[in-house]
């Protein structure tokens, strides 16, 4: 076993980088997807759950509610480009590609590289995710001494 | 710490922990196999570690949970006693380890007194358990999509239950590590050590019968900070204030910690972790100005945790960290560890350090090299590796880590263009005070009030 291997305290999940939340609440590379939650433009209810499929890079787009996204016409809407923007502001551009297996060359845009077409994917569950994301915020918190944490220390990220 | 102490601490191995990490590590190998393949060597590797604790009150119930399990049936009571078996042989490291710093430093440490029971919590702590085993049996190596999704409807239930929060925030830092391992059988190398830790201690934590900290007592006096460890994961913040709390009643001062743990999501990072403690202004305030905390018969447990509650503390004087580190620290009685607490990563001691010279990441005292840790400069505070390069004094945490003694700056007083500075890890608790940082922050927009007002919008509908 190598030195790294028999540390308690590892950086195992590369550090997110801090972004405005305006736009795109809620962004992951989970499930095989690179997917997130949109904020509508003109209803402030309103939210789209956008996803690209790693490896195929099917496409998908569409109210909360199952609506399909209007601005969907064969190229990816603008809610598909914020979702690849702000993902690559939040996990850097190459860990997005290399989830989604797309070579990016230099001065190239991800977006523009996705050779896949349009599926529907279902909402709901991307959806509910995004609430559970959101509940942890509405948990107490606690001044019960968690000893558990000592395994998480807070590390220095690139500034 | 003087140079004479930390030649003291530096003074050659402890007898036995080489040899007792060699077993936790046949272990941990065990584990990224996983236990549906045990193969022969690593079937020896389980059975020295029985042979360990051959002579324990938990050997001969090991040796028999070994025979079980190598020869493929796998159960709860099987995997708990392999998860107490590697826990009782890190807590052997701790000790020994502890114990050189406290004969190192001339640190009195409280003996050890079993808090009142702790009533028992009825919480939802099967799931758990059975990702736990699922987790052990498929090995690190074999963990797919479906396996880590799974783990989210136990931390669901969990988190529901504010004094099973610990197992809740452990399980979901482990999930989340595996979700961005993937494809761990790809990883050139998997975090053995690291993982097992993970899932031994969560192992314990949800058999049945766990409770939740327990107050040994209450304490009236001052509290007089010495500094804050900042804890974080994606869905978690944990900050924990070291300082020495004089009595009340005139008994001699003691070393002790008050912390304060919430919930967030992985995009809440940086100076804006603070907003999320809002709700306990005499401690933040108490971190940004560098002042002393009244507190009045507030809990305590046997392991020095004090149990904050905002309606018995009130903000003091100002009291200047390095002269509570210079004047107090010496005499303060260190507290007890709980048992189940006693792990090498918990081994976090506040001391003062002066007169050093600093080279990357070693400070040397007196011809004697002490590791820095400067990974462990928050984010969410003033400190960096260049302060610390440029420091004179520092108080710090003496941590255990990775076979070596290692000291996480938690303060430093430097001096940068010939002007003295000082920098605590907590003076951006109300807020950053850089005018760069400031106006990165505006940038960004606040997170935690775009999230909070999204839940508010979308949550209830």
């Amino acid at each position: 076993m190598t030195d790294w291997e028999r540390r308690s305290v590892v950086r195992v999940v590369p550090p997110v980088r801090p972004r405005k939340l305006a736009k795109v609440p809620f962004v992951e590379l989970a499930e095989g997807r690179l997917q997130g939650v949109v904020s509508s433009g003109s209803d402030i209810a309103r939210v789209y759950v956008s996803s690209i499929a790693a490896g195929t890079h099917t496409y998908s787009c569409g109210t909360n509610n199952n609506r399909p996204c209007g601005g969907l016409t064969g190229s990816p809407c603008k809610h598909l480009q914020a979702l690849v923007s702000e993902a690559a502001l939040q996990y850097g551009l190459d860990r997005v590609a290399r989830y989604l297996r797309v070579d990016v060359g230099e001065g190239e845009d991800l977006i523009s590289r996705l050779d896949g077409a349009p599926e529907r994917a279902p909402a709901a569950g991307v959806f509910s995710r995004f609430l559970r994301h959101l509940a942890y915020l509405e948990l107490p918190d606690t001044t019960e001494p968690i000893a558990e944490m000592q395994w998480f220390p807070a590390t220095r990220a690139v500034r | 710490m003087l140079g004479v102490q930390l030649a003291a601490l530096l003074d050659g191995p402890v007898p036995g922990v080489a040899e007792t990490l060699d077993l936790v590590d046949g272990f941990d190998d065990v584990l990224v196999h996983g236990l549906a393949r045990v193969a022969e060597e690593q079937a020896g590797r389980l059975t020295a570690m029985a042979g360990a604790l051959r002579d324990t009150p938990l050997g001969p119930a090991v040796a028999e949970a070994v025979e079980k399990v190598t020869a493929g049936s796998i159960g709860d009571a099987e995997l708990a006693l392999l998860a107490g078996a590697r826990t009782t042989l890190l807590g052997a490291v701790h000790d020994a380890r502890l114990g050189r710093f406290d004969a190192a430093l001339g640190r009195t440490r409280t003996p050890w007194e079993p808090p009142p029971a702790a009533p028992p919590v009825d919480g939802p702590l099967g799931a758990g358990r059975s990702w736990l085993q699922e987790l052990a049996i498929t090995g690190w190596r074999g963990v797919d999509h479906d396996l880590v999704s799974s783990a989210d409807q136990a931390v669901s239930a969990l988190l529901g239950e504010p004094r099973l929060r610990g197992a809740a925030v452990l399980l979901d830092g482990l999930a989340a590590e595996l979700r961005a391992s993937f494809p761990v059988v790809m990883m050139d190398r998997v975090p053995a050590r690291r993982w097992a830790d993970l899932w031994a201690r969560a192992l314990l934590l949800l058999q049945p019968g766990t409770g939740g900290a327990v107050a040994a007592g209450v304490v009236s006096g001052r509290l007089l900070p010495l500094g804050v460890d900042v804890h974080e994961h994606g869905t978690a913040l944990q900050i924990q204030v070291h300082g020495v709390l004089e009595p009340t009643d005139g008994s001699s001062a003691r070393l002790v910690r008050a912390s304060v743990a919430a919930a967030k999501v992985d995009t809440i990072v940086g100076p804006a972790l603070w907003r999320l403690l809002d709700a306990h202004p005499v401690l933040l305030k108490a971190l940004a100005e560098h002042r002393s905390v009244d507190l009045a018969e507030l809990p305590v447990t046997a392991g020095g945790d004090l149990i904050w509650r905002d309606d018995q503390v009130t903000l003091g004087e100002p009291a200047d960290p390095f002269a509570t580190a210079r004047l107090r620290l010496t005499d303060a009685h260190a507290p007890a560890v709980p048992p189940l607490e006693r792990h090498p990563v918990r081994i976090a001691e506040p001391v003062l350090v002066e007169g050093y010279t600093i080279d990357g990441d070693v400070l040397t005292l007196d011809g004697h090299a002490l590791a820095l840790d400067l990974e462990r400069l928050p984010d969410c505070g003033p400190l960096t590796p260049e302060l610390v390069a440029a420091s004179s004094a520092c108080i710090g945490l003496v941590r255990w880590e990775a076979g070596r003694w290692a000291l996480q700056p938690l303060a430093v007083q430097a001096t940068v263009k010939r002007k003295p500075v000082e920098a605590h890890g907590g003076d951006w608790a109300l807020g950053p005070t850089d005018p760069k940082v400031i106006k990165a922050e505006a940038r960004a927009g606040d997170a935690v009030a775009v999230l909070r007002e999204r839940a508010g919008r979308l949550l209830r509908r």
